[in-house]
């Protein structure tokens, strides 16, 4: 049972401002249904050029649905300078504070408001500013310019900490010796040496590929069938596997999403944690 | 606010007659069991009435009951003490993707410790594929160790066919049935099950107590050294009060079980069949007719678990969910992941386990107040437009 403010629960039982504005002038949509949460934020400009209305969706726990709602009460007034200057910690802050593990929800919040201003500033074109730069937890596709943000906006020193307020390194963690790297890179603590990595056993092509075709057949295949979808491996060239999407995974726009959460995560927990999984150039 | 208690696959209350059972263990009968007096002796007594109850309600011999303090205990002891009394003569450990942590987490732990380990997978259903078990079974395995009922999605392995197949095999087989015994009818005299965890609070015994069941001549590590209780193999003063309290549980679930099969049953179908009647877009993760009669795991699409979860305690309603959130991590439940249930549907799982205490109007209510509930949160979600596009 997680130990949610009075303002929190208040926020989560009678959200405020639910739905999205007809014609919004910004509008951020961050998550997703595989990530467990997911917000799409509108906004409107007033003739003032301050934030007229704005209004929510979000799929999630009791703290996304707070953080969502509190967010949109703290903007409504706002110049779109001043709302870009709103941290994840205003909305914690106004909600009384989250638990630790439920940081990640007010980040959400933040970054949507982020992509909603970006997508006004771009007349449209864009909208998920968060999502550029280098992925790093491609378990839930955290990029490096995010960590490195909440890492400065929260003071944090842990990779734990990291996952709490973005969920990077949540996933497989496969990514936490990177996160180390960032934090000791933010804080300009000079890295400590590594310890020398325990020599790996080296897997020849041949068994590689039947160690992936395997994987695929076991562990992917049936989940993408299931949708209505299906893979295929093309060819592997060290440890980049190059595969194609059939049938319904070929069209989905979730496809970048599909192949590094979960065809990357698979074959790097079970065959080498080195691999990289890319789609065929068609 | 009365509390509707639908979540009996992560504990049960506490028969009236157990607790009143253990009451004079905590008075008068304060004896230790191993003392050559009589104020002792008397206590050993209950201990071994404690003993033959169990026994009872297994179909097994009082010899072949070890009692423990949790059924993870159990499930560590029976692991790790088969895969030591095979003094590093077989490697090979066999286990299922969807067991409970108390063996997962051992199993991987054994193979990070020179162990080879195979996680079996499931299919859609949640059910196995006993081809591919009995393919995989080796000279070097030591031990097989499948769940019996599945705590998530009640699903029932068959467990007879399975520890017939390692016993034809000539491999140690260990079922983990917590939340089988007790729901269901077990009976070891006709079944070659090797070792046995179950646990006393998923049968309305306290928390605190469990049991191993270890079949006669079966090979078995002691895994508490420093006395004679519990024929070496589990050493330390007995926990009497509890032994007591478990001994009373597993009378009273011999008698219920019965009732446990069909009328939980009935309330456990009015539930789900209510409940997928008035929501739209849920579905049952699990083979319907493969389960416990308690247990209800539903997938309700576009919404996420800990919010349905949150709504239903608000009003006095226990429930849990499979969603990330409330799994503790970030991703959703391994029982859903390894069936392969879409994402869109594991976050928003819902597991309603019953028992015998549960009434039908407690099962009315929860169906009549469900709908609202999913309508709220799809109204909050950005997924449903979309996907009703």
């Amino acid at each position: 049972m997680w130990d949610y403010t009075a303002k929190v629960m208040d926020h989560f039982r009678n959200p405020r401002n639910v739905g999205t504005i007809e014609n919004p002038d910004g509008v951020g949509e961050v998550g997703s249904l595989a990530c467990g949460d997911a917000l799409k934020l509108t906004f409107k400009l007033g003739p003032d050029r301050r934030i007229a209305d704005a209004k929510f969706q979000t799929f999630g726990c009791a703290s996304a649905i707070a953080s969502s709602s509190v967010l949109t009460e703290l903007i409504k007034g706002m110049t779109l300078d001043e709302a870009e200057r709103v941290t994840n910690q205003d909305i914690a802050n106004v909600l009384g504070g989250l638990p630790e593990q439920k940081m990640h929800c007010s980040v959400m919040g933040r970054e949507a408001l982020e992509a909603a201003i970006e997508y006004y500033r771009s007349g449209g074109k864009r909208t998920a500013h968060v999502l550029e730069g280098k992925v790093i937890c491609t378990c839930f596709g955290v990029t490096e310019t995010e960590i490195e943000r909440v890492i400065r906006e929260n003071n944090l020193h842990a990779v734990e900490e990291v996952t709490n307020y973005c969920k990077a390194g949540g996933g497989c963690g496969g990514c936490q010796d990177q996160i180390k790297a960032i934090i000791a890179r933010v804080h300009g603590e000079p890295l400590k040496p590594e310890a020398p990595a325990p020599p790996k056993p080296r897997l020849t092509t041949i068994r590689k590929i039947q160690l992936i075709e395997e994987i695929l057949e076991r562990e992917v295949r049936p989940m993408l069938q299931q949708d209505g979808g299906d893979i295929e491996l093309i060819d592997v060239d060290g440890d980049r596997v190059i595969v194609g999407l059939r049938g319904r995974c070929a069209m989905c726009r979730a496809a970048g999403f599909t192949l590094d959460g979960l065809v990357g995560a698979k074959l790097r927990e079970f065959v080498s944690p080195e691999l990289v999984v890319e789609e065929e150039k068609s | 606010m009365k509390t509707i208690y639908l979540d009996n696959n992560a504990t049960t209350r506490v028969a009236p007659e157990v607790a009143e059972a253990m009451r004079p263990f905590f008075g008068e009968l304060y004896g230790n069991a191993s003392s050559m007096h009589s104020f002792g002796g008397q206590v050993r007594h209950h201990v071994e009435r404690a003993r033959e109850q169990v026994a009872a309600l297994l179909g097994a011999d009082p010899s072949e009951i070890v009692f423990t303090s949790c059924g993870t205990e159990s499930d560590n002891a029976a692991l790790r003490g088969t895969v030591e009394a095979h003094a590093g003569r077989r490697h090979h450990v066999v286990t299922t993707r969807v067991e409970h942590p108390a063996v997962l987490s051992t199993c991987r732990y054994l193979a990070s410790h020179g162990c080879r380990l195979t996680e079996l997978p499931v299919d859609r259903e949640g059910l196995l594929d006993l081809q591919m078990l009995e393919d995989l079974i080796t000279d070097d395995t030591a031990i097989v160790s499948v769940m019996w009922a599945n705590n998530e999605t009640g699903v029932l392995f068959p467990i007879e066919e399975i520890a017939r197949l390692c016993q034809r095999k000539g491999v140690a087989f260990h079922t983990d049935a917590v939340q089988a015994v007790g729901k269901i009818p077990v009976d070891l005299s006709r079944t070659p099950i090797d070792l046995l965890a179950l646990s006393g609070h998923k049968l309305h015994a306290p928390k605190g107590v469990g049991v191993l069941y270890v079949r006669k001549g079966t090979r078995l590590a002691p895994f508490i050294l420093g006395g004679h209780q519990e024929g070496g193999k589990r050493a330390g003063t007995e926990n009497v009060p509890y032994i007591v309290a478990l001994g009373v549980a597993a009378d009273l679930a011999a008698r219920h079980i019965r009732e446990e099969v069909t009328s939980v049953r009935t309330l456990r179908d009015r539930l789900e069949a209510g409940i997928l009647a008035s929501c739209p877009d849920a579905h049952v993760n699990g083979r319907r007719d493969q389960r416990l009669p308690n247990t209800a795991n539903i997938g309700f699409e576009f919404v996420e678990g800990e919010s349905i979860l949150m709504d239903l305690d608000a009003l006095g309603v226990c429930a849990s969910s499979g969603s990330a959130c409330t799994s503790g991590s970030l991703e959703p439940s391994h029982v859903l992941r390894a069936m392969g249930v879409p994402f869109t549907a594991a976050h928003g799982s819902i597991r309603f386990s019953l028992s015998r205490y549960n009434t039908q109007d407690e099962i009315d209510f929860v169906v009549a107040h469900m709908p609202p509930i999913i309508h709220r949160l799809r109204d909050l979600s950005p997924f449903v437009p979309k996907a009703k596009a």
